[in-house]
């Protein structure tokens, strides 16, 4: 007979307790985003496509035309092709392709590269109907971002 | 215009009830399920639907449209007559309570004196079509998800109905208006808590509501007793259910909380709608919350808690209830 009135009030305790924490939460500020809408920053870590930096200083590429990137890509995905221009003694780049289809992201080419002119890019909605919307420009990325 | 004056009053009277409380029917579910799913979604901190209208408020009118223009499916192998009466025996009888229930002082299609029996003759129909349906579908799981309907409505009638008893011991009387009328000075909830708790978690159970929805368990059962239904089938089904919580939420305020009482409003005995509104509300709101905070019951538990709990509970109520009225 104990046990009977015992079980009544602590499961009715526990009733209790329930409806005070789904009553808070209901007034709870919402967690979850509108995504179209709405997006939230992609974290620091996050490996997307590689990029050219642009540097503050020169506002344009660090990029010295070396060929280190494309000799240390295991996949061979990089092709750069420097190029002379009147009256500089050293070439500059002239090409920079990415051919993303057949990058697995291992990130050789940033770590190799001795002017530090490559980063990841934070681009994550890609989605195309062809393979060739996957070979990127990123010569011209750049140049779109220099203004 | 003739052949209108000729009819008997009382007949307009009816017909102009049934087509105000069909149209609040449909109304009632349109306006429960967009809650019920916002609500959800606050309770785990989603914003629910979104996209149609301001805030999703169209949402529902855009379901219910989609769900009548799908096409009604019957499998080969079911019982034809039975698996398209079933949703019809859900949706009619629910009509019916509406008609006796006193939403106002004058706002009330017909005065039953023997109402409150009506009401619940007339909901336990409902348990008729789910048996129809879960039969005439010829399926495993709609089968088992009707027998479930069957005994957990058998369990929880007789509570809901014993705690109804100590309501009329004390008001000597069955009719609706008369009861809320009795209620002028004190509501009686404040007498009857107890008989009050028990018509609650009973009035859940018999609507199969969350957490005793056993007879549509959806990971059991996948959809228990409309597992076979499409289309307007499973709507009539869906509208059954909404307004079966309609007619369960406006009986708990008519026998417990004071029908249309509250402070006085300007044309008091039409306006009591709005405190009658308002308190039926509340008491739905309620029943949404219990859905979204506990887990399904087993089904063992389930009649444990009929038959060891609310019976004897109820039972101890109406003793008491009965001495002190005799008193």
């Amino acid at each position: 007979m104990k046990r009977y009135f015992l079980d009544l009030f602590i499961g009715g305790k526990s009733l209790v307790d329930g409806l005070v924490v789904t009553t808070k939460a209901l007034f709870q500020p919402i967690v979850t985003v509108q995504y179209p809408r709405e997006e939230i920053d992609i974290t620091p870590n996050f490996r997307g496509h590689i990029d050219l930096v642009l540097d503050p200083e020169k506002n344009t590429f660090r990029c010295i035309a070396c060929g280190m990137c494309q000799r240390s890509c295991p996949s061979e995905c990089i092709q750069i092709e420097g190029k002379k221009v009147e009256g500089k003694k050293k070439k500059t780049l002239g090409l920079f392709a990415l051919d993303f289809t057949k990058c697995s992201l291992c990130g050789t080419c940033v770590e190799v590269c001795p002017t530090q002119a490559l980063e990841f890019s934070k681009e994550y909605n890609l989605a195309d109907f062809s393979k060739e919307a996957f070979h990127y420009d990123i010569l011209k990325r750049l140049e779109e971002r220099i203004i | 215009m003739e052949t209108i004056s000729t009819l008997p009053p009382e007949l307009i009277r009816m017909v102009i009830a049934v087509i105000i409380i069909i149209s609040f029917i449909f109304l009632n579910a349109i306006m429960m399920g967009y809650l019920e799913r916002k609500i959800a979604g606050h309770v785990q901190r989603r914003l629910g639907p979104m996209e149609v209208g301001f805030h999703g408020i169209l949402q529902l009118v855009v379901d219910g449209v989609k769900l009548v223009a799908k096409e009604l499916l019957i499998p080969i192998n079911v019982d034809r007559t039975f698996f398209r009466l079933a949703p019809i025996l859900s949706f009619t009888p629910v009509i019916l309570p509406l008609l006796v229930i006193p939403f106002s002082e004058k706002l009330q299609a017909r005065d039953l004196n023997l109402g409150l029996l009506f009401i619940v003759s007339m909901t336990s129909v409902n348990v008729m079509a789910i048996l129809v349906g879960g039969w005439g579908s010829n399926n495993k799981y709609s089968m088992f998800g009707a027998m479930r309907a069957v005994a957990q409505s058998i369990a929880y009638e007789i509570p809901i109905l014993l705690s109804m008893l100590a309501i009329i011991l004390m008001t000597n009387t069955l009719s609706l208006k008369e009861i809320v009328g009795a209620q002028q000075k004190i509501w009686f909830v404040l007498l009857q808590p107890l008989a009050f708790i028990i018509y609650v978690i009973s009035g859940i159970a018999e609507t199969n509501r969350a957490p005793f929805d056993l007879p549509e368990a959806e990971s059991e059962l996948t959809a228990g007793f409309h597992t076979e239904y499409s289309g307007i089938g499973f709507s009539l089904f869906f509208l059954g259910e909404y307004t079966n919580m309609f007619t369960v939420a406006s009986v708990a305020t008519v026998l417990f909380l004071g029908g249309w009482h509250g402070p006085s409003l300007p044309y008091g005995e039409y306006l009591g709608i709005v405190w009658f509104f308002l308190k039926v509300y509340f008491l739905l709101f309620f029943m949404i919350m219990i859905r979204w905070t506990y887990p399904r019951v087993r089904f063992d538990q389930l009649l444990n808690f009929a038959w060891k709990y609310l019976v004897p509970f109820s039972l101890v109520n109406i003793l008491i209830t009965a001495v002190v009225v005799k008193l």
